[in-house]
């Protein structure tokens, strides 16, 4: 079985926020961590490979930074990286990126594509869907449990008060949840193994079925007015009411805002 | 001249760091406080590589470096002083004069169940009458048939009960040179079970609580002829020799204390507020966090070049003596000053500064004192 799994390098929340001026996220100068939903799919992936055997290649367009990431994925046990590299590529929003990311994988042969439910930068959880329907494959969203039975993958997927048991013909798509499972640690003889392996690098150049029209800033419908850091709130506003006047205080609040 | 880490060597800190905060720290108060081995941590760290670090993968280890070892027990130290001398004693202690001295046997015997965690390593040397002075030995070996017979004890045996495989040494015999008699000592694989090696008291001790510290005794122990490590009459070299690597790891632990220390009291200095103003703002204790991390840093580099000179040099006593001294110094200094700044609060166990400070003191006590390691830099470059 061969296993693409999607990963994105994303600012560590630990870490300090630094933004471009046109409003995108400045990558290159904060803190990056591999995405949490990310790293519980290629946990999956690699559960799959314990289980029944598997070829696994970890796959994400990224800045030349994103080299440590993928290495960390190869120290827990992925067989492949492939970093798809290129300015042409920059300021993608989340149709540019699966276009990007679809067109990469048409390259490479699979049964099984996993990609993290969304990402804790942007968390639009569009990129998994997206490059499904590239694609044309079956997707089944928020996998909370994940199986391989005869050429089926049985998943349950989270509703809100409930899950789903659904089940997709190979090959198909799963985005993952965090809740899947608790990835494991990478090992330090991983590590050193992995800074042996090669990091594949794709270009533009790399990816003749993409469209010129379908990448990077130019290629991204989505048009971003602004981004800031969290704003600090203010000190708040304290109020010495009885009962009754309190609840109509609240009430009145809540409709100022548009909450109720 | 380069002193930074390189990528692989960052992405292992971050593993051992992200290892520590989330299984070993929340841990390191109850192991201490109920004088706890911490098993499951030891079975997880096998499971994860960490009782093999410097194992070449062959005999089933990690295949990394000393650096990688090094800072593997720096990291758990941090914030677990008992975790890192267990990984500490394994592998320096145990695993290591079985690949430096074992017959190719011993090796695949030994080392593919210790490097991987299922088995756990110890090193017996110390006795209640042989401290500092090691040829003061007076457990013995006497060869019957094809067995060796021990008999003796030996005293403050850290992972104690818990280890599976000890290098114990002792005496086999006089030798007489010149006129002066002196001890003929040598090394020995005992594996715990055999009949006859039973263990002593658990020691009650000021820090390191957890790590298991045992009396270890022989009374008629019978281990067979090839168990004998390296050749006969070698052990004092075989014991010497491993605790240079021994020293490189306590450093470590040294180093890991220390600034596990400084960094619980930068983050205190900057919350505590007296005066009105945070004491961190007041210049004598900037000033003194200061002072701690510079010597800190000292320390770290003291400790990585002792760990990159095992790696590409046959000897490294001097290197290891003067980073266990200045580390292990340096943890006790930078960890009673943590205590001071932190207040009545520090004297508090709640603090994680107490328990570090506790822990530091044994790291100028153990696998050879300060004094031992000021004998070992005068010795060499005095001559």
């Amino acid at each position: 079985m061969k296993i693409i799994v999607c990963i994105k390098q994303v600012p560590d929340t630990k870490g300090g926020v630094s933004f471009n001026p046109d409003g995108t996220l400045n990558r290159g100068a904060m803190q990056a961590i591999m995405n949490p939903d990310d790293k519980a799919g290629l946990e999956a992936a690699l559960r799959l490979k314990d289980q029944y055997g598997a070829e696994v290649t970890v796959l994400t367009m990224g800045i030349p930074k994103a080299d440590d990431m993928l290495r960390e994925a190869l120290a827990m046990g992925a067989d492949k990286a492939i970093l798809v590299t290129d300015r042409c590529l920059a300021g993608a929003d989340t149709w540019a990126t699966s276009s990007t990311v679809a067109a990469a994988i048409k390259n490479l042969e699979y049964d099984l594509i996993i990609t993290g439910r969304q990402a804790i930068d942007g968390d639009t959880a569009q990129v998994g869907p997206q490059i499904s329907e590239h694609l044309g494959l079956p997707l089944i969203s928020y996998a909370q449990s994940l199986k391989i039975e005869d050429g089926y993958a049985i998943v349950d997927r989270q509703f809100e008060d409930r899950y789903h048991v659904l089940k997709a013909k190979l090959p198909c798509v799963i985005t993952a949840l965090s809740e899947l499972n608790a990835p494991r640690y990478m090992t330090p003889g991983g590590i050193f193994d992995a800074y042996e392996k090669e990091v594949i690098v794709w270009t533009r150049a790399d990816l003749p079925e993409l469209a010129d029209e379908n990448m990077g800033l130019k290629g991204s419908p989505t048009q971003i007015a602004r981004a800031s850091d969290k704003v600090r709130k203010g000190a708040g506003e304290k109020v010495n009411l009885d009962p009754d006047e309190s609840v109509k205080y609240l009430i009145g609040k809540f409709t100022e805002k548009h909450i109720i | 001249m380069e002193f930074g880490l390189s990528k692989k060597h960052q992405l292992a800190q971050s593993l051992f760091r992200e290892f520590a905060e989330n299984e070993v720290k929340p841990l390191a108060q109850e192991t201490d406080e109920l004088e706890k081995f911490p098993a499951e941590t030891v079975e997880k760290m096998g499971r994860y590589g960490f009782m093999g670090i410097p194992v070449p993968k062959e005999y089933g280890g990690q295949g990394c470096d000393a650096l990688t070892y090094a800072m593997c027990v720096e990291e758990l130290s941090k914030v677990c002083g008992t975790t890192g001398v267990i990984v500490s004693a394994h592998t320096s202690l145990c695993i290591d004069p079985i690949m430096t001295y074992g017959t190719e046997e011993q090796k695949r015997k030994y080392v593919p169940d210790l490097a991987s965690g299922r088995k756990l390593g110890a090193f017996g040397l110390t006795e209640p009458g042989a401290g500092t002075d090691a040829q003061g030995q007076q457990t013995k070996a006497v060869l019957e048939g094809d067995e060796w017979v021990l008999n003796g004890s030996k005293c403050f045996i850290t992972n104690g009960s818990y280890a599976d495989v000890y290098i114990i040494i002792a005496v086999t015999g006089i030798i007489e040179k010149r006129g002066r008699t002196s001890k003929e000592i040598s090394a020995f694989i005992v594996e715990k079970g055999t009949p006859g090696f039973t263990f002593g008291t658990k020691e009650k001790k000021m820090g390191i609580r957890g790590s298991a510290t045992y009396e270890l005794i022989f009374q008629d122990c019978r281990i067979p002829k090839d168990n004998i490590l390296g050749k006969q009459g070698k052990g004092f070299g075989i014991a010497m020799h491993t605790l240079d690597g021994g020293r490189i790891g306590i450093a470590a632990q040294a180093l890991g204390l220390a600034e596990g220390a400084l960094e619980a009291t930068i983050k205190y200095v900057k919350e505590r507020k007296q005066f009105g103003r945070t004491i961190g703002q007041f210049q004598n204790t900037q000033f003194q966090i200061a002072d701690l991390a510079a010597k800190v840093e000292a320390a770290k580099l003291l400790v990585y070049k002792a760990a990159c000179a095992k790696e590409t040099q046959s000897t490294y006593s001097v290197e290891a003596a003067m980073a266990k001294l200045f580390a292990s110094e340096t943890a006790m200094e930078v960890t009673t000053k943590c205590v001071q700044l932190h207040g009545g609060y520090g004297y508090i166990r709640e603090y994680d500064v107490e328990r570090m400070m506790r822990d530091a003191k044994i790291t100028e006590i153990y696998e050879g004192t300060s004094e031992v390691q000021r004998m070992v830099i005068s010795g060499s470059i005095m001559k």
